[in-house]
C-alpha cells in the first residue's frame, strides 16, 4: 500500500474519526437531526481540516514544541472564522440552523488531533490529503447518521436542502413515508446516541469481511519458533 | 435393600423459579387491569395484547440474532411481563404503533442489548414508556376520561377501530372522545391539577372540577386500590418484599405531607398523591423488579425512599404530570452506588474488631 492509499484506508474505515476514534461527538450528535444539517457540517469540517492541516504542515518547523497547542488552535480558529463568515454570507438559513455548532468546530478534537498527530510531522501534500480524507470519513458518518435520523424522525430526506444548496434544491426533498407525529426521541441527542451505537455495531460486524478484502495480510515479523515447548 | 441417597444441601428446594415469579406478578395485575377496564373501557386490553405480542416476537427475533436458545429464554415469561406492564401504562386508545415501538425498544435495546434478563440496568418497561412519552407526548397523554363522565358509549368494535385507524366506527376521533359534555377536554386528575395551577387556580378550586371526586380522581382511586391489592397478594406469596413498596409510599406520603402543610393552595394532598396516577402500580409492580432494584434490605429502603422523593418533586415542580417512570429510571441509576454502600457485613466481620 502506498502512502495515499494507506491514508485513505485509515481515514475512511480503519481509523474512522466518527466510528472508531469517536472524536467530535458533540457536532456528530447535535447537528445530525437532518441530512442537510449533516451535509453542511461535513463540508465545513472538511474545509477547516484541509486548511488547518495544510497551514500547520507549512509552518511546522517554526512552531516551538512547548506552545504548539495554542498555535494550532489559533490557526484552526482562523479557518473556522472564515468558514463561518462564508456560511453567513451564502447559506444563511443553514448558518442559523447549525447555530453555535459552527463556531464550535474550533474545539472539534478530530481537527486538533490530526494537526498534532499528522500535519505537524509531515509535508504539505500528504497533510492536506490526510485532512481531506479524515474530514470525508467524518462526513460520511454524519451523512449516514443524518439520513437515518431524518428518515426515522420525520420520514423525509433532504428536508430543507435549499438552505444549503440554493432554491433549486427543494426538488431534492424526498418524502418516503408520511408521518403525522414526528418521532421526537430520534430527533433529540439521545436518539443520536442510540443510532450511532447501532452504526458502530454494524461497522464492527462488517469489520472482518471488509478488512479481508482491502487490507493485505500483515506479514508477521516475529521469528518463527523452532521448538515449541508444552508450557 | 433400602437405598439411601446422600445429596448435599440445600434439601428444601424453593419453587420460586423465574418463570413462576413472573407468572405470579402477571396474575397479580388482574385486579388492577379489571378496574381499569371498568372505569376506562376495553382499550387497555387491546394495548396489553398488542404489547405482549410484540414483546414475544421481538424477544424471539433478538434471541435468534444473539444465537441463544429461544425456547428456554422465552419460557421465563419476562418478555411477556414487560409487555403487560407497558400495555397497562399506555393510554387505552393510543394508536397501535405506539405499543409496538415502545415494546420493541424495551425488549431489544433496554433488555437484550444490555445482555438479557438479569443484566439490564434499567427497567425495560419503563424505558419503553419514557421513550414513548418524550417521543409522542400528545398521544401518550391522551388518557380517556372515566366512562361515567363520557357522553359517548363505545362498543367493542369502536375500540378496535379507534386503536387501528384513529377513529371510531361512527367517525369520532380520539380527541372528540375526550371532550366532556360541556365541550372541554378532560385530562387525568394529575394533569388537570398541573394545568390549573399554571392558570392561577388554587388546588382547592381545581378539585371542584368534574374529574375529581371526594377521594381524588374519579376511577383512579379505585384503580390504585386494586393494584395495591394485587401488590399485597405478591407480598403474601413472598414474590416481593415489603421494603420497596413501603419505602416508596412512606416517603411519598412524608414529602407530600410536608409540601401540603407548607403550601396547601398550590399542591395536591398526600391522599391525592398516593391514590393517583401510577403510584400503587409503580410501587408494587415496577419498583420491585428484582433485576433493577437494590439488593440488600437497607439498600431497598433507601432505593424506595429515593423513588418516593423523586415522584413528589417531579409531580410538583417538574414538567410532566406523572413521574413514576422517570423516578424509577433515575433511581435505577443509583442502584450500583446504593448496593456498594449497603453491602451487608459477613458474619464475624465488621464492628470494632476489624
Amino acid at each position: 500500500m502506498n502512502r495515499y492509499a494507506e491514508l485513505t484506508w485509515q481515514g475512511l474505515w480503519k481509523n474512522n474519526p466518527g466510528l472508531v476514534q469517536l472524536l467530535g461527538l458533540c457536532p456528530l450528535l447535535a447537528v445530525t437531526s437532518t441530512l442537510t444539517n449533516a451535509l453542511g457540517m461535513g463540508i465545513a469540517t472538511i474545509a477547516v481540516m484541509v486548511g488547518s492541516n495544510g497551514t500547520i504542515s507549512l509552518v511546522r518547523q517554526w512552531i516551538p514544541k512547548e506552545i504548539r497547542i495554542p498555535i494550532f488552535v489559533m490557526i484552526i480558529a482562523g479557518f473556522v472564522t472564515c468558514v463561518q463568515l462564508l456560511f453567513n454570507a451564502y447559506a444563511y438559513g443553514l448558518y442559523q440552523s447549525l447555530g453555535i455548532f459552527l463556531p464550535l468546530i474550533v474545539t472539534n478534537c478530530i481537527i486538533i488531533g490530526r494537526a498534532e498527530a499528522y500535519a505537524s510531522k509531515n509535508t504539505l501534500l500528504p497533510s492536506i490529503y490526510d485532512g481531506f480524507i479524515m474530514g470525508l470519513g467524518f462526513t460520511i458518518v454524519l451523512l449516514l447518521l443524518g439520513s437515518v435520523r431524518e428518515f426515522l424522525g420525520q420520514g423525509t430526506l433532504f428536508d430543507g436542502a435549499h438552505l444549503l444548496l440554493g432554491d433549486w434544491a427543494t426538488v431534492l426533498r424526498i418524502e418516503i413515508v408520511k408521518i403525522d407525529q414526528s418521532f421526537l426521541f430520534i430527533m433529540l441527542p439521545p436518539g443520536a446516541f442510540v443510532v450511532l451505537g447501532f452504526i458502530i455495531a454494524l461497522k464492527n460486524a462488517l469489520n472482518s469481511k471488509v478488512e479481508s478484502v482491502f487490507e493485505p495480510p500483515v506479514e508477521s515479523e516475529k521469528p518463527q519458533r523452532v521448538r515449541v515447548s508444552k508450557s | 435393600m433400602m437405598y439411601l441417597s446422600v445429596t448435599p444441601s440445600p434439601h428444601n428446594l424453593g419453587t420460586n423459579k423465574t418463570s413462576r415469579v413472573m407468572a405470579s406478578v402477571m396474575l397479580a395485575t388482574v385486579p388492577g387491569v379489571a378496574t381499569l377496564i371498568y372505569f376506562f373501557g376495553y382499550g387497555v386490553l387491546f394495548q396489553i395484547a398488542i404489547c405482549c405480542l410484540t414483546a414475544i416476537l421481538s424477544e424471539m427475533a433478538i434471541l435468534k440474532l444473539r444465537q441463544k436458545d429461544i425456547a428456554i429464554n422465552l419460557k421465563d415469561n419476562s418478555a411477556l411481563l414487560t409487555g403487560i406492564l407497558l400495555g397497562i401504562s399506555i393510554p387505552p386508545l393510543a394508536p397501535w404503533w405506539i405499543g409496538v415501538i415502545g415494546t420493541c425498544f424495551a425488549i431489544i435495546v433496554a433488555k437484550q442489548l444490555y445482555g438479557g434478563l438479569g443484566f439490564n440496568l434499567f427497567n425495560p418497561a419503563m424505558v419503553g414508556y419514557v421513550l414513548l412519552l418524550i417521543s409522542f407526548p400528545v398521544a401518550m397523554t391522551n388518557w380517556l376520561m372515566p366512562l361515567e363522565l363520557s357522553h359517548v358509549v363505545l362498543s367493542f368494535s369502536d375500540y378496535i377501530s379507534a386503536i387501528f385507524t384513529g377513529v371510531t366506527t361512527t367517525g369520532l376521533s380520539i380527541h372528540e372522545l375526550r371532550l366532556g359534555i360541556d365541550g372541554i377536554t378532560m385530562a387525568t386528575p394529575l394533569d388537570t391539577l398541573k394545568t390549573d395551577l399554571t392558570l392561577g387556580l388554587t388546588s382547592g378550586e381545581s378539585m371542584q372540577k368534574p374529574v375529581f371526586d371526594s377521594l381524588g380522581g374519579i376511577g383512579w382511586f379505585w384503580v390504585n386500590i386494586a393494584f395495591a391489592i394485587g401488590g399485597l397478594a405478591l407480598l403474601k406469596l413472598k414474590v416481593i418484599r415489603w421494603h420497596i413498596p413501603v419505602a416508596v409510599l412512606g416517603s411519598l406520603l412524608f414529602f407530600s405531607l410536608i409540601g401540603y402543610l407548607l403550601n396547601p393552595d398550590s399542591q395536591g394532598s398526600s391522599i391525592f398523591h398516593l391514590f393517583n396516577g401510577a403510584t400503587m402500580f409503580g410501587a408494587f409492580f415496577i419498583a420491585t423488579d428484582p433485576v433493577t432494584a437494590a439488593t440488600s434490605n437497607k439498600g431497598r429502603l433507601l432505593f424506595g425512599c429515593f423513588i418516593g422523593l423523586l415522584i413528589y418533586v417531579i409531580r410538583t415542580f417538574g414538567g410532566f404530570p406523572d413521574a413514576m417512570a422517570f423516578a424509577i429510571l433515575l433511581a435505577n441509576m443509583t442502584v450500583p452506588v446504593i448496593d456498594y454502600y449497603s453491602k451487608p457485613t459477613t458474619y464475624g466481620r465488621g464492628g470494632n474488631n476489624e
